[in-house]
């Protein structure tokens, strides 16, 4: 099985990052607290006022939840593409290509709606 | 499914296939930089890195020396844990990606036959597409861990942008799926092999001028995935997600030395699969134009006279041809760069979901229509 080559790879690149990191670390030392600032996330030339609660755009999840129904819909194209030459030669053409032109009917209006209703507008 | 092997040496010798397929990945970045760097000196009438070593190779040593001596730095405000994991994460899914296309003819000894690629994976390009696209998390998990708003910003834009021309690739590869019929790499290329021919309307239509590449097929697709890809290894001109001018670097703001290097690394390494898989779709692979694997062999036979060392030349010609189409493709990335200018962000959303999305639609819809009218009216 290839499955037991993509663990081991897996793990073995796990092991030379972490290696990789530690080395550094060897060589480089850890970094010396010399101020409070130098351990202060990047702010433009201001005490930090934010933290990781920094507000997000709800665009981005909204993207994210388009994306889910996009992405689902073009795997389900893989498996026909993958088999059409075949159904073309076997004679189920016909069937095939107006089943496949039906959903992508679906997707077509999805697109549409979803660009319609300004889903995709940044402001 | 092929197997990993069945005897211990076979299985052997996979593993460390592997690990010298990544070895490979890291090392070729090194070279791209020095490329990088040279190439956008080259463009811009400037001299670039020629200080240390003959044009500047050694650089790649000096920044390396560089790189081990910074201190280790962490900030204080970030999640430790998500901070160190994400460089090292960010190696796994470009490398794993990388092992799965194909560089040349598989290398035939006296027992075993041994495919000069990471693994050989029957769905492999859905593989491919499932795997570098998780690099979304490392970037996030860099972002979160920094525990710095730019870093945050960088990593929801780059996350955002990465899914959004997921669709635009993935459909722009249901084009080429449909002219295959398969999913497996080295099929797809062996299908790539001799002068163009096709069948139509009955007729069978051949021509010696041209090999029987991809892109004469798919070219709108072709045009299409190369953009998308552009934005899955977050290049410019769709670099969004390290805007200097408005998000200082992105999600790499708190990064440094070898983490950072590291970032890198997986960032070229998109590139790599990019590049493989642009000329494993649309120009042939490891195949040689005008020239078939046969001859290669038989070449090889008459030169050395052996079974053996005709199969390892065999495998080694077509090795050096695959690369040829990588650097070039490489190359091309790195022109890109330093020729456009960036997107703005809504600029970029607009391109992935309402011009790069529709025309992969019709890029599928009218090679299915094409395939279905050359198939069933004859003339």
């Amino acid at each position: 099985m290839p499955l037991g080559g993509v663990i081991f790879i897996t793990i073995f690149i796990g092991v030379f990052g972490f290696i990789l990191i530690r080395l550094a670390r060897l060589t480089g030392g850890k970094a010396v607290k010399t101020s409070q600032a130098k351990f202060d996330i990047y702010e433009c030339g201001i005490p930090v006022q934010e933290k990781k609660d920094t507000k997000i755009s709800v665009k981005f999840y909204l993207t994210a939840i388009l994306f889910i129904l996009f992405d689902i819909e073009i795997i389900f194209m893989y498996p026909w593409a993958a088999n059409y030459k075949n159904f073309l030669t076997s004679g189920n053409g016909p069937f095939v290509f107006g089943a496949m032109a039906f959903f992508l009917a679906v997707f077509i209006f999805g697109l549409w709606w979803e660009i319609k209703s300004k889903a995709l507008e940044w402001d | 499914m092929t197997s990993m092997g069945t005897t211990g040496f076979e299985i052997t010798v996979n593993l460390i296939k592997t690990v010298l397929v990544f070895l490979m990945m890291v090392q070729a970045v090194p070279i791209l930089v020095w490329l990088e760097r040279r190439g956008s000196a080259f463009i811009q009438n400037r001299f670039g890195p020629n200080r240390v070593g003959p044009l500047g190779l050694l650089q790649l040593l000096a920044d390396a020396v560089k790189f081990l001596t910074k201190e280790d730095f962490a900030p204080e405000k970030g999640n430790r844990f998500m901070f160190y994991a994400a460089p090292v994460f960010a190696l796994i899914p470009a490398a794993i990606a990388y092992m799965a296309i194909p560089m040349s003819v598989p290398l035939k000894l006296e027992t075993a036959t041994f495919l000069i690629q990471g693994f050989e994976i029957n769905v492999g390009i859905v593989f491919v597409l499932g795997i570098s696209s998780l690099a979304a998390y490392t970037i996030l998990m860099a972002g979160w861990g920094s525990g710095s708003k730019f870093s945050l910003m960088g990593a929801m834009r780059a996350s955002a942008q990465i899914i959004s021309y997921e669709l635009a690739l993935g459909l722009s590869i249901v084009g080429v799926i449909l002219m295959y019929g398969t999913f497996n790499f080295n099929e797809m290329i062996l299908q790539q092999q001799g002068p163009l021919s096709f069948n139509a309307f009955g007729y069978t239509v051949a021509t010696a001028a041209l090999p029987n590449w991809g892109i004469f097929y798919q070219p709108v697709g072709m045009i299409l995935f190369f953009a998308a890809t552009f934005a899955e290894s977050n290049r410019l001109p769709f670099d969004l997600a390290e805007g200097e001018a408005e998000l200082v670097a992105g999600f790499h703001t708190e990064y440094g030395g070898f983490k950072m290097l590291m970032f890198f690394i997986g960032e070229y390494g998109h590139m790599m699969i990019a590049s493989g898989l642009m000329a494993t779709f649309f120009f042939g692979g490891y195949g040689i134009p005008y020239v078939s694997i046969q001859d290669v062999q038989n070449f090889g036979m008459n030169l050395f006279g052996s079974e053996i060392a005709a199969n390892v030349f065999n495998t080694v010609v077509h090795f050096l041809c695959y690369n040829i189409k990588f650097g070039l493709f490489l190359w091309i990335f790195i022109w890109v760069r330093w020729t456009l200018p960036r997107f703005r962000y809504d600029q970029l959303m607009d391109l992935g979901w309402k011009t790069m999305l529709p025309w992969a639609l019709v890029n599928t819809m009218v090679t299915a229509a094409v395939m279905f009218v050359t198939t069933y009216f004859m003339f």
